[in-house]
């Protein structure tokens, strides 16, 4: 039999490690989206004296190069510290499997970036984002970058429906080019708030639907 | 593990039928000239002779004369051929406006698209949610000035018969010209165009267990076609380049070892899929329509998974099927079919698609459900969409 992964992704994909879903995690990332094809949560169990990850769990909605990296990512995780975790890169992840193909990059950097996310969820919950970066107009455009257009199976940000971003005094401007009665418009104003206001120093968020 | 491979892509490409084979042969070893006139040697004679049987056959299984088919190397060149052909000789006659459906086949979808860029309106007509063509939307569409409506017959993916008869009869209250892909229902649903009004159909061997590479299109007496290939004057002049004989052959042999009783049993092994799959795992969708289906054509979404996933698990298991999910296209697109009768990107991730032939069991149709309820199972107990749903 003949397939495009190495002997290394198979075993990963036919037998995942560490996967299903954590009680009550330290950190908690999600990325991706059901539109896009691909969706991985990663959960930590942190030690709050050396934070070295002492647990980690993974789900996955997605193909054989996004569910074997995130079983890697997780193997790679466990026993670091979040510092260290934070520097598993992609390319690590992908070296460690014995490569994939170049077109399933997209659905093997989440499973890293679901790992950073989770990572960033502890450290904002647990007050441990040093030097913090104030909340711009960039910051809210790149986390909407992780919000996916449903129609599109990309992220609202490169398929222009965000027209425009205000941010002041805390307070989150989002105006999308879709109407208020669109079937995804709840999900993702819900998808949105999700992303923005977990920032440290956001108060309000609102997204506003065109009439 | 099987000791075979169980393959369910009869849509994409099928095993040829070794009395296809039988057929053909000659025409490799003995009967390997040209096809010339009757002023010619023998063998080419022979070899005319041959040809022209087998367009004889291919004419006689839609009701349609010999002389109205014209042998191509398949089903995109069959549609190039049609929408190219016809579309030029129209220029300057009639309106820069084609119409076509949102479900087509590649070959169909990406010349509209082609003459889209290159200036002309293609109006691109919706279908409801088993893939039906939106009648209204097509009527407002079509006017007297229309070069060309290309309607498929059914869908490559979702199966859905459209209702040639009715598109055929509006085409023509306007004196428009309807070319229908036939490639997916042609001998598994009957097509006659002795009784339909549709001027050009194309139609492939490589669906029904003949040779890939040959095809064939229908062109009615009388409709303005241009030749878009330049070459030689064979084919009647509308086709240049050396007439592929063994093809052909091969191709009516193929036609003919298609019975009514073979397509009654696909239609119950079709049933058997979505029967078992629906009662026996949970959260899933028959994607397209019960009733107005091609025997052979099962497509199923199975929620809260993606298809990539499903293929491989069940490709290490031996079976080949294919899916809508963007991570298995060349394209990395999610299947537009999916998305044309209104399913999300969800949707057409976590479809597959069942397609008979000759060969498939009923042994087949149960391995294959037994295999997926578990790969199923294992991959939503991962799946971050799926919580005891």
């Amino acid at each position: 039999m003949k397939f495009p992964y190495s002997e290394k992704v198979l075993e990963h994909f036919r037998n995942p490690r560490n996967v299903g879903k954590m009680e009550e995690p330290d950190g908690k990332g999600l990325e991706g989206s059901p539109a896009c094809g691909d969706m991985v949560a990663v959960y930590l169990k942190v030690d709050p004296e050396t934070t070295v990850i002492e647990d980690v769990k993974f789900e996955s909605y997605g193909c054989a190069s996004n569910i074997a990296t995130a079983s890697i990512i997780t193997e790679l995780a466990k026993g670091k510290t979040l510092e260290e975790a934070k520097k598993i890169s992609w390319k690590q992840a992908t070296e460690e499997l014995g490569g994939l193909p170049s077109v399933k990059a997209h659905c093997s950097v989440l499973a890293v970036e679901g790992l950073r996310a989770a990572v960033r969820d502890y450290e904002e919950k647990h007050g441990l984002v040093s030097a913090k970066e104030p909340t711009t107009e960039n910051v809210v455009r790149s986390r909407l970058k992780h919000v996916m257009n449903p129609m599109a199976g990309l992220d609202i940000v490169r398929t222009e429906l965000v027209t425009k971003i205000n941010v002041e005094d805390g307070n989150v401007r989002i105006l999308l080019d879709l109407p208020s009665n669109h079937q995804f418009a709840a999900a993702i104003r819900e998808d949105i708030l999700e992303k923005i206001e977990s920032l440290w120093d956001v108060k309000e968020v609102k997204v506003v639907f065109t009439e | 593990m099987l000791d075979r491979m169980v393959y369910l892509d009869n849509a994409a490409s099928t095993r040829l039928d070794e009395k296809v084979l039988d057929a053909m042969k000659p025409y490799y070893f003995d009967i390997y000239a040209v096809a010339t006139s009757e002023f010619g040697y023998s063998m080419g004679i022979d070899a005319k002779e041959a040809l022209e049987g087998a367009r004889q056959t291919i004419a006689s299984s839609i009701g349609a004369s010999a002389e109205e088919i014209v042998f191509t190397s398949g089903e995109t060149e069959s549609s190039n051929m049609a929408i190219k052909g016809v579309v030029a000789a129209l220029l300057g006659k009639k309106d820069k406006h084609i119409i076509v459906s949102k479900i087509e086949d590649f070959p169909v979808l990406n010349t509209a698209k082609a003459f889209e860029k290159a200036g002309y309106k293609v109006d691109f007509i919706s279908v409801d949610s088993e893939g039906i063509l939106d009648l209204e939307e097509f009527k407002k569409a079509i006017n007297e000035n229309t070069a060309l409506v290309s309607i498929q017959h059914a869908n490559q993916e979702i199966g859905t018969l459209q209702d040639l008869g009715t598109i055929a009869r509006l085409c023509k209250e306007k004196g428009v010209l309807l070319h229908t892909d036939a490639t997916h229902s042609y001998t598994r649903v009957p097509i006659d165009v002795s009784k339909i009004p549709v001027d050009l159909v194309t139609m492939s061997a490589h669906t029904i267990h003949g040779p890939r590479g040959v095809g064939a299109l229908y062109i009615r007496k009388g409709t303005p076609i241009n030749k878009w290939m330049d070459g030689g004057f064979q084919e009647s002049n509308r086709r240049a380049g050396l007439e592929n004989i063994p093809g052909a052959v091969g191709f009516a042999k193929a036609v003919e070892l298609v019975t009514p009783e073979e397509n009654e049993s696909l239609s119950t092994l079709r049933d058997h899929i979505i029967q078992k799959a629906e009662e026996e795992i949970s959260h899933v969708t028959l994607n397209g329509s019960r009733t107005r289906r091609v025997p052979h054509n099962a497509n199923i979404t199975f929620h809260y998974v993606e298809g990539e996933s499903m293929t491989l698990h069940l490709d290490m298991r031996g079976f080949a099927v294919s899916t809508g999910s963007a991570c298995f296209s060349r394209s990395l697109e999610a299947s537009h079919v999916i998305l044309g009768i209104g399913g999300d990107h969800e949707r057409a991730h976590g479809s597959l698609r069942f397609t008979l032939g000759r060969y498939n069991t009923m042994e087949d149709a149960d391995t294959i459900i037994d295999a997926i309820k578990e790969i199923v199972e294992q991959l939503r107990a991962i799946s971050p969409l799926y919580e005891n749903k």
